[in-house]
């Protein structure tokens, strides 16, 4: 049935002793698409990737992945998944290229090895083992090895955390090609860039539940939110800025030397921020006007940080 | 271009196996501490012992002739028990069994492809141990096929204690550990210094061990060129029984 979901997780809970990890999640992962599983650490979302991949058995709720039950049923779904973990899974003597062609041995009909250590830049690892990689050539690999057995669903957990941006951005055009030729992608990231270059379909997670989800430009609409920016000297006395501003307008100095004013952006809005510029005698520079990110949708969601 | 569309699929299970044997075959094989506790150590001390008179051997023939058999005994103890229990702690440690386990390849697979690893290693062993011992004069009595035994269920019988400890144990205090048993036994195992040594209160205890079971097995059949030694095998039965049992009970895969 090519219409079943890839995902589809209903009231899923998950305790660690005392402490409630998922705590009655639902989620539904349509087939072909890249779902980005976003949210701060702790929100429970390496526990519900990891319960899709068969590694926790769920204290309540059900867990269906390409229609299997991942626990009573691992063995047959386990060929079909690639799966990333957030770290590890390499033999620490192990090289890069000969763990990946090792991997991709596991598999029927696997992917060209000597291609994909290509696209990834593994060939430059040559005899240097595991545990003396660089980061960045870890993640790369971790990921290399979750889609060399061509997978119909590939589950990846963080896998641009702490890659430089040309790696980040390799990463990115690799799940864009595995979109491209219909392979289920679901990413879990604490980067709402990263969730909006990426996903058709967003699901904010914090303290175990799905709190919003949807499109990235479903999630980022309700324009009046905007907010102009710009860089200035830091200490600037912004009462008489918002003196010139419209009633509920706040400004503020997020960090030292950039500026944000939240108020619905309008053409007057910007004429009374740039004029007060030029009475305080100071040149913005960067001065931007910037819709709603996830971020800030994050942020009226839960009031945390979701960097925190 | 590459093509990315899902093609699926488990590779058959017999190259599973052979590939994750020769995988963790060539993994030993390179790490300088595990050869130093495979090769070198039991090559130097027959060497050594064969030699020079510090320890008092017994039995009939030459020195080599008692110490052969204990070397093989330790040689089957650092592999199965040792090496296997620190390389699995630490695969356990850094996500590989996790990641394996996520893999198309069973658990069944991947304890048989150990156990492969193991046997590979230990044949290695067995060869250059016995080519070393025969240069020096060694005359091994008795039936292969016995000896062939209890190498197999001492190699059961210590994998059972190395996985349990590698399952359940942090990486570091199953590397101290196993490390400690090793020399432990080694000095009192009967390995190289005869049990006949010890008081015998504490001989009595110490002819429990596996090792023990193991050494003194080989020695009556490969020394005195004696039938099947029963007790020994029956003893070396007993651990692989409840060694392999308690590790498939408590052996944690994270």
């Amino acid at each position: 049935m090519q219409s079943e979901p890839a995902v589809q997780i209903t009231g899923l809970v998950k305790r660690y002793g005392e402490k409630t990890a998922v705590d009655g999640l639902d989620l539904r992962i349509d087939r072909g698409t890249v779902t980005a599983v976003l949210g701060p650490n702790g929100a429970g979302k390496t526990t519900t990737v990891e319960t899709c991949e068969g590694y926790r058995r769920p204290d309540a709720g059900t867990v269906r992945v390409l229609g299997l039950d991942p626990v009573a049923q691992n063995a047959e779904l386990r060929p079909r998944i690639g799966v990333m973990l957030q770290s590890g899974g390499v033999y620490a003597g192990a090289r890069a290229v000969e763990m990946l062609r090792h991997t991709a041995k596991l598999h029927a009909d696997p992917l060209d090895v000597d291609a994909l250590v290509e696209r990834l830049g593994l060939g430059s690892c040559g005899r240097t083992t595991y545990r003396r990689l660089s980061g960045g050539q870890q993640q790369r690999l971790a990921l290399a090895m979750a889609v060399v057995g061509r997978p119909e669903l590939v589950f990846l957990d963080e896998p641009t955390a702490g890659l430089d941006p040309q790696a980040r951005r390799a990463t990115w055009e690799l799940v864009r090609d595995l979109r491209r030729d219909g392979v289920t992608v679901v990413v879990t990231t604490h980067h709402m860039d990263e969730a909006e270059q990426l996903a058709d379909r967003v699901a904010i997670v914090d303290r175990g539940r799905v709190i919003a989800g949807g499109t990235p430009e479903e999630l980022c609409r309700g324009g009046a939110e905007s907010s102009v920016r710009f860089d200035g000297p830091p200490g600037l006395d912004l009462t008489t800025l918002l003196k010139e501003l419209p009633e509920g307008a706040t400004a503020a100095e997020p960090s030292p030397g950039s500026y944000r004013i939240e108020a619905p952006v309008d053409p007057q809005l910007l004429a009374a921020v740039t004029a007060w510029c030029a009475a305080t005698g100071i040149l913005p520079e960067r001065l931007a006007v910037q819709r709603r990110s996830l971020e800030d949708v994050f942020l009226d969601l839960t009031g945390r940080d979701l960097r925190s | 271009m590459t093509d990315y569309s899902p093609r699926p699929g488990a590779a058959p299970v017999g190259r599973m196996l052979l590939a994750q044997t020769a995988f963790e075959t060539r993994m030993l094989l390179r790490n300088g501490e595990q050869l130093l506790l495979t090769v070198v150590i039991p090559t130097v001390l027959l060497v050594l012992f064969s030699a020079v008179d510090i320890v008092a051997v017994e039995g009939p023939g030459k020195r080599v002739d008692f110490l052969a058999p204990g070397l093989l005994a330790l040689a089957v103890m650092s592999t199965a028990f040792t090496g296997q229990a620190i390389a699995t702690g630490f695969e356990r440690r850094y996500g590989v069994l996790k990641r394996l386990g996520a893999s198309p390849l069973p658990r069944w697979a991947l304890l048989t492809a150990k156990t492969g690893c193991v046997l590979v290693t230990e044949a290695l062993q067995v060869a250059l141990l016995s080519v070393i011992a025969l240069a020096l004069g060694w005359s091994p009595q008795g039936n292969p096929l016995t000896v062939t035994a209890l190498l197999v269920l001492g190699t059961a019988a210590f994998s059972g204690l190395g996985l349990l400890m590698a399952g359940t144990l942090k990486a570091e205090a199953t590397l101290a550990a196993a490390n400690l048993v090793f020399v432990l036994l080694l000095l009192a195992g009967g390995v190289v210094v005869p049990l006949s040594k010890f008081p015998a209160a504490a001989q009595s205890v110490l002819e429990l061990l596996p090792i023990a079971a193991l050494s003194d097995g080989l020695r009556s059949v490969l020394q005195d060129g004696a039938g099947v030694p029963w007790a020994d095998l029956g003893l070396l039965g007993g651990w692989a029984v409840l060694g392999l049992a308690a590790a498939a009970r408590f052996f944690r895969w994270e």
